[in-house]
C-alpha cells in the first residue's frame, strides 16, 4: 500500500510570481486539490502551458511540466498526449494566450477530442504585458494600447467550444475553490478534450474584477449531452454561471496502433524484383 | 552527346499519362538492369495541367540531370513550349511525335532535331483501348531493347492497383506500339546494362527522407501539407502505424513544430516535414526546441522563394533562414542530402544526432530531390547511436545539469522522481526560470559546447579528391552536387584536376577539416541554386575559404546543369 499523496505534494517549492490577490492561486490550490482527490501520481502528469501570467502554473507544480511559447500550449500538449497516451495532460492558460494568438489551436483541440484537461484563466486582460485588452474585454475598456476601448465584441469562449465540438465544457471561478475542485475532477475524469473557462480576475491592472464574487452564481445545475440545449444554456446566461454546462462522450482522437512490422520488411516495397 | 548515359524526356496535355509512362519505363529500366533518375515537371493546375517527365539511364548510379536530350516522346503540342527551358534538345535529339498533333510549334522546328512522325490515331483506331502513350512506349522499348517480361512487371508494378484489365490492355498496346516502324538510332548510343548483382531500389527522394526518419527512430510525426513536401508526410502515416507510432495531421505549421516538441518531451523521436514559407511559421519553436534543449528533426525541402514562389520547382535559397532564421543565439544543425540516396543517410543521421544533442536538427532537401524518382543501390542499413541520454539515477536530478560534453540527462515523463519543467525562458541547472547573468551565460555556453564539441566524424562531407594539389575545387551542397561531380568530370576531361567537397553538414561547419583540403592559392569555387550564393557568403563569413575564392550561383527553376557548370568556372581561368 503506498501512502496517499496529499495536495501539498503536488506544490513545488518555486514562488509563484503572481500579485497577491491573484486570481491564479485559487486555481493552483484546486487543481492540486483535484490531483490529490484522483490520487494520480505526480510523475504521471504532464502540465502545459503557453506564456502569460497564468502560463506560469506548470513550474509550480511538481510533476513533468513544459512552459512553452505563446499562445502554442495545447500544441505541444496535443503532441506530448499523441506520443504517450497512458500520462494525464493538463494544458493550461490565459485568455490572450489562449483565445486570441493561440486562437485557433483552440478551435482544433475542441474538435480533435484528444484526452486532456485545459484550463483557461480569464482575466479579460494581457497582464504579463501590463494591461492591454484581449479577446474578453469589454469593448469599451480603456488601456494606452486602445484608448477608446478595443471596440470588439467579446469571445465567447463556452459558445465556440461548443460549436467546436469540445465534449466538456465548464465554467469555475477563482472565489469558488471548492466548486472549482470538483469540476475539475470530473474534467480529469472526463475521456476527451475538456474544457474549462475560469473566471480568475486581475488585481492588478482590473481591481474592479475583485467585485465578481457579487456577480458569479450558480449557473448550470446540471450537464447536458444535447450540444442543442447546452448552446442555449451558454447563450441564455449572463456570462457569470458557474458549473458543468455540458457533457458528452464523443470519439477520442489517439494513437494506439500495434507494432505490426519491421524496417526492413517496410523497406522492402523499394525492392525492385 | 554524353554517351555513358541515355535521356529520354516525355511530354503531354493532362490526362495524356506522361507521368505514368515515365514510371513504367524507369521501372522497366531497372528491371533491364539500368540505373536511372526521373524528374518531373508539371504546369500549375491542379489537374489536367501539362506535364513532363525527364529521365537519364546509366550503367552506373546516377543523379544528376542531362545537358541535353537523346529522345523526346511528344504525345501533342499542348503548352510544349513551357517545357522548352526544361528540356534541352540539340540536332541530336530524336522527336517522336502524333502526326494528327498539329502543325509543329515553331520553337520545336527551329531546333532542328530529327523528327519521327508516328499516325497514333489510325493505331488507336486499330487497337481499342489503347493510348498514345502506352504506343509511345512500345516504340521506346524497341529502340532500347526492353525486354518484354520487364514491361509486364513494369506495368504490374504501377498500374497493378487499378486491376488486371487495366494491366492487360496497356501491356496490348505496349505490344501494338512494338509493332509500328522503328526510327533509325544510333544504338552505340545506348549504354549496355550491367548484371544486376546487388538489391537495387526504385524510391523517390521524399520516400528516403520517410525511410531515413523512422531509421533513426521517429514514431511521432506531425504533418501540415505543403508541396513539395507533402510526399514524405503521405508516405510515412500508414508506416509510423504499422510500427506502432502515428501521424497527427495539425491545423498549421505553428502546430505541428510545438507538436513534435510535446511528443518529443514525451521521450518519442519527433519530425515534421514543410517547405519554405511552412518553416519560417515554424521558426518561434525551433527557438523553443533549441532553449527547452527538446531533441525535434524538421525536413525543409525547398522550393523557389520567398513567399508562395514557385511551388512546384527546386531550389537552394533556404539556407540564410535554416542557419540564420532563429530568433536570440540559438546553436543547432543543419544538414542537407546530396541525392535520393543519400536522403536515407542524411535524414537518419539528422535525427539521431538531434536525438544525442538534444537540439534541433533540420535537415534542407529540395524539390529535385524530393519529387525524383531513383533507381539505385540498396542503400546499407546503418546503426549509428540515435540514444537520448536519460538520468541514470534521478536523486536530486537537474535537468539542464552542467556537464563536460554538455549534454544534460533528460528524464522521461512517467520517470519516478524525475520531474522538472522544460522551459522556453532562460533557466537555471534545475529548470527554474532566470535572468540572472550566470545561468544565461552557463546554459548558452553548455547549449553551443554540446554542439561544437561532438566529433561529427568523417560524413560532414563527401569528397571526390583526385589530387592534393589540384587545378580547381568546386565545393557545393544538396541537388547541385549531382551536377557539380559531372561538371568536374567534364574538367578532367579536359586535362584539369578537379577536387570536389560536398557539404553535407552546414552547421556546424567543420571549417578546420575543411579548410584541410584547400591548398594555398588554389582556384576555388562554390556552386549553388540560389540568387544571393547563400553557402558562399557563409563560408567567407564564418573565414573558411580564402577572400578570393568565386561562385557560381543562380536561381532555380531550371537545374543547373554540368556543362553550364563547367563553362562557369572555366572561363575564369
Amino acid at each position: 500500500m503506498t501512502s496517499m499523496v496529499k495536495p501539498k505534494d503536488y506544490k513545488s517549492d518555486i514562488q509563484p510570481v503572481w500579485c497577491p490577490g491573484c486570481g491564479h492561486f485559487a486555481v493552483l490550490s484546486a487543481l492540486t486539490k483535484a490531483l490529490a482527490y484522483l490520487q494520480i501520481p505526480k510523475h504521471q502528469v504532464g502540465f502545459v502551458s503557453g506564456i502569460g501570467c497564468s502560463s506560469r502554473i506548470p513550474a509550480y507544480v511538481d510533476s513533468y511540466g513544459f512552459h512553452g511559447v505563446h499562445g502554442r500550449g495545447l500544441a505541444v500538449a496535443s503532441g506530448l498526449k499523441a506520443a504517450r497516451p497512458e500520462l494525464t495532460v493538463v494544458a493550461a492558460g490565459g485568455d490572450g494566450d489562449g483565445y486570441s494568438i493561440g486562437g485557433n489551436h483552440f478551435l482544433h483541440a475542441c474538435r480533435r477530442n484528444m484526452d486532456m484537461l485545459y484550463i483557461v484563466m480569464d482575466n479579460q486582460v494581457y497582464g504579463m504585458t501590463k494591461g492591454q485588452a484581449s479577446p474578453t474585454t469589454e469593448p469599451d475598456w480603456v488601456s494606452k494600447l486602445t484608448p477608446h476601448g478595443s471596440g470588439v465584441r467579446p469571445f465567447q469562449p463556452l459558445a465556440i467550444a461548443l460549436a467546436s465540438g469540445a465534449g466538456f465544457i465548464a465554467r469555475a471561478f477563482s472565489g469558488d475553490p471548492s466548486g472549482m475542485s470538483k469540476i475539475l475532477v470530473e474534467a480529469i475524469r472526463h475521456k476527451g478534450f475538456a474544457f474549462i473557462e475560469v473566471l480568475s480576475p486581475c488585481k492588478t491592472f482590473r481591481p474592479e474584477q475583485m467585485e465578481w464574487k457579487k456577480i458569479v452564481h450558480q449557473g448550470f445545475e446540471h450537464a447536458v449531452d444535447d450540444p442543442i440545449k447546452a448552446a442555449s444554456l451558454i447563450h441564455a446566461d449572463d456570462g457569470w454561471g458557474q458549473g458543468i454546462v455540458y457533457q458528452r462522450q464523443l470519439p477520442v482522437w489517439e494513437i494506439n496502433y500495434p507494432v505490426t512490422t519491421d524496417l526492413t520488411q517496410l523497406a522492402d516495397e523499394f525492392s525492385i524484383r | 552527346m554524353d554517351k555513358s548515359t541515355l535521356s529520354i524526356a516525355v511530354t503531354g496535355a493532362g490526362g495524356s499519362g506522361a507521368v505514368t509512362t515515365g514510371l513504367i519505363l524507369l521501372e522497366a529500366m531497372a528491371r533491364q538492369g539500368y540505373y536511372g533518375i526521373m524528374n518531373r515537371s508539371s504546369g500549375p493546375q491542379i489537374r489536367g495541367g501539362e506535364s513532363a517527365v525527364m529521365l537519364h539511364f546509366s550503367n552506373r548510379e546516377i543523379h544528376h540531370v542531362p545537358d541535353s536530350y537523346d529522345f523526346l516522346l511528344a504525345m501533342d503540342w499542348f503548352n510544349i513550349e513551357r517545357f522548352i527551358d526544361e528540356i534541352p534538345l540539340t540536332t541530336d535529339t530524336l522527336l517522336i511525335y502524333d502526326k494528327n498533333a498539329g502543325q509543329i510549334p515553331v520553337a520545336i522546328d527551329a531546333i532542328g532535331a530529327g523528327m519521327f512522325a508516328v499516325d497514333f490515331k489510325s493505331v488507336i483506331k486499330e487497337n481499342p483501348g489503347s493510348r498514345a502513350n502506352m504506343l509511345g512506349l512500345g516504340i521506346l522499348a524497341n529502340i532500347l531493347q526492353l525486354k518484354t517480361e520487364n514491361i509486364r512487371k513494369a506495368l504490374q508494378k504501377t498500374l497493378g492497383r487499378k486491376g488486371d484489365a487495366v494491366v492487360d490492355t496497356n501491356f496490348k498496346a505496349v505490344q501494338a506500339g512494338m509493332l509500328l516502324p522503328i526510327p533509325a538510332v544510333h544504338t552505340a548510343h545506348i549504354p549496355a546494362p550491367l548484371p544486376i548483382i546487388s538489391n537495387r531500389w526504385n524510391i523517390s527522394g521524399n520516400e528516403a527522407c520517410g525511410l531515413g526518419a523512422l531509421s533513426g527512430g521517429v514514431r511521432f510525426v506531425a504533418a501540415y501539407p505543403i508541396t513539395p513536401a507533402t510526399e514524405i508526410l503521405e508516405w510515412l502515416a500508414p508506416r509510423l502505424e504499422k510500427l506502432g507510432g502515428g501521424l497527427l495531421q495539425a491545423e498549421d505549421e505553428l502546430a505541428s513544430v510545438n507538436m513534435i516538441i510535446g511528443a518529443s518531451f514525451g521521450g518519442v523521436a519527433a519530425l515534421t516535414a514543410t517547405s519554405g514559407p511552412g518553416l519560417s511559421l515554424m521558426m518561434e519553436g525551433l527557438g523553443l526546441a533549441v532553449t527547452s534543449e527538446t531533441p525535434i528533426t524538421v525536413i525543409n525541402v525547398m522550393r523557389g522563394g520567398p513567399s508562395t514562389g514557385i511551388p512546384t520547382k527546386s531550389e537552394q535559397a533556404d539556407l540564410n533562414i535554416a542557419l540564420y532564421g532563429f530568433h536570440g543565439d540559438a546553436p543547432h544543425l543543419v544538414l542537407a542530402p546530396m541525392n535520393i540516396s543519400d536522403a536515407v543517410f542524411t535524414t537518419q543521421w539528422a535525427v539521431c544526432l538531434a536525438e544525442q544533442l538534444q537540439t534541433v536538427a533540420l535537415v534542407l532537401s529540395d524539390q529535385s530531390i524530393g519529387q525524383s524518382r531513383a533507381i539505385i543501390d540498396q542503400p546499407p542499413a546503418l546503426t549509428l547511436p540515435c540514444t537520448r541520454k536519460t538520468p541514470d539515477n534521478t536523486e536530486n536530478y537537474k535537468r539542464y545539469q552542467l556537464t563536460d560534453d554538455g549534454v544534460s540527462p533528460m528524464a522521461i515523463p512517467g520517470t519516478v522522481h524525475g520531474m522538472y519543467t522544460a522551459d522556453g525562458l532562460e533557466h537555471n541547472s534545475s529548470g527554474t526560470p532566470s535572468s540572472m547573468n550566470d545561468d544565461h551565460q552557463l546554459q548558452m555556453q553548455k547549449r553551443f559546447d554540446k554542439i561544437h564539441g561532438y566529433d561529427f566524424g568523417e560524413h560532414w562531407a563527401r569528397l571526390d579528391v583526385q589530387n592534393e594539389q589540384p587545378d580547381m575545387i568546386l565545393l557545393s551542397w544538396g541537388s547541385t552536387s549531382n551536377m557539380v561531380l559531372e561538371a568536374a568530370n567534364l574538367l578532367r576531361a579536359k586535362g584539369l584536376v578537379v577536387n570536389v567537397i560536398l557539404l553535407r553538414l552546414l552547421m556546424p561547419l567543420q571549417k578546420e577539416a575543411l579548410q584541410r583540403l584547400l591548398p594555398e592559392g588554389v582556384k576555388l569555387w562554390v556552386v549553388e541554386q540560389n540568387h544571393a550564393g547563400q553557402l558562399f557568403n557563409y563560408l567567407q563569413a564564418c573565414q573558411a575559404i580564402p577572400r578570393y575564392a568565386s561562385v557560381y550561383a543562380r536561381p532555380g527553376p531550371l537545374p543547373m546543369r554540368a556543362a553550364e557548370i563547367a563553362a562557369a568556372v572555366e572561363d575564369t581561368k
